[in-house]
């Protein structure tokens, strides 16, 4: 793929830095902070692979929304304690853990590795995408059009989940007031 | 001068599984919640890697109903924290224990 080498590694880099820092990093705080920075990385290799659209959703959504309703979550439980629960886990669980998702994450490269690329499949060509306006006007098109129903659903499934969040996190409230 | 595929896909590859070790060994509700998003972001980048490769739109797309998902999943999961500390008054998944009483 015709993307910049220099960008790729270091964004990757930078992601898969802070992904460790995020499952080792003592404080949740500190966490949720490393957290940000694989979000922000994963935006930058968006843009490199053209989609623009998906880039600034991640920044929106996750790198905004997201990343806000966790550091809310823990200044509101005051949980920013530094924890030890890593220490803690069995030492057996530990290791088993590490090597099944070494042995998988091996078998994953080499079957991306060996799997000789498939030919294209639709004709949303660079040129041809440029021609239609761009990235983000082509995606909306679709979005409007083919993919109409999903998003649709999209709608009913987050007043669900709203409705949902609000009657688990007011559970004591409802149950005071019957 | 390019990233050949399977690099990126790797790549994503490496990210999925850091999110899972992180789920395994992790006891911090909070940080285990953080490693299903790390998951969820490796499997959105692996959908992008195909749409470019393919030069089909529908790989884009899933990501938009994925990253839909993950912000419901996130505000549930969440509201479930909340309810935790409340009942517990600690993240910790270890004091999960009524059953064993």
């Amino acid at each position: 793929m015709n993307i910049s080498p220099f960008f790729f590694y270091g964004f990757g880099g930078i992601a898969i830095a802070c992904a460790l820092l995020v499952i080792l990093g003592k404080s949740p705080v500190s966490s949720a902070f490393s957290l940000v920075m694989v979000f922000f990385s994963f935006a930058g290799i968006y843009a490199l692979l053209d989609a623009h659209l998906i880039a600034a959703l991640q920044i929106f959504v996750y790198a905004g929304a997201i990343m806000v309703l966790f550091i809310f979550v823990i200044m509101l439980l005051n949980a920013d304690v530094p924890t030890f629960d890593l220490g803690r886990t069995h030492l057996g669980i530990r290791i088993v853990a590490g090597s099944i998702s070494l042995a998988t994450l091996l078998i994953f490269i080499w079957a991306f590795k060996e799997t000789p690329l498939t030919a294209p499949v639709a004709q949303f060509t660079p040129e041809n995408i440029e021609a239609a306006g761009g990235n983000t006007q082509v995606v909306s098109e679709l979005m409007f059009s083919e993919y109409l129903l999903p998003f649709e659903l999209t709608s009913v499934l987050l007043l669900a989940a709203i409705i949902g969040a609000v009657a688990i996190a007011k559970r004591k409230l409802a149950a005071g007031r019957s | 001068m390019n990233v050949e595929p399977w690099v990126v896909l790797s790549f994503c590859a490496i990210i999925f599984f850091i999110g899972f070790t992180g789920v395994l060994i992790r006891r911090n509700i909070l940080v285990i919640l953080m490693s299903i998003e790390l998951m969820l972001n490796a499997v959105n980048l692996t959908f992008v890697t195909f749409s470019r490769q393919l030069q089909h739109m529908g790989g884009q797309m899933s990501v938009f109903f994925v990253i839909t998902v993950a912000a419901a999943e996130s505000a549930v999961g969440l509201g479930l924290v909340i309810a935790m500390f409340r009942t517990l008054r600690s993240v910790d998944t270890d004091q999960i224990q009524f059953l064993k009483e």
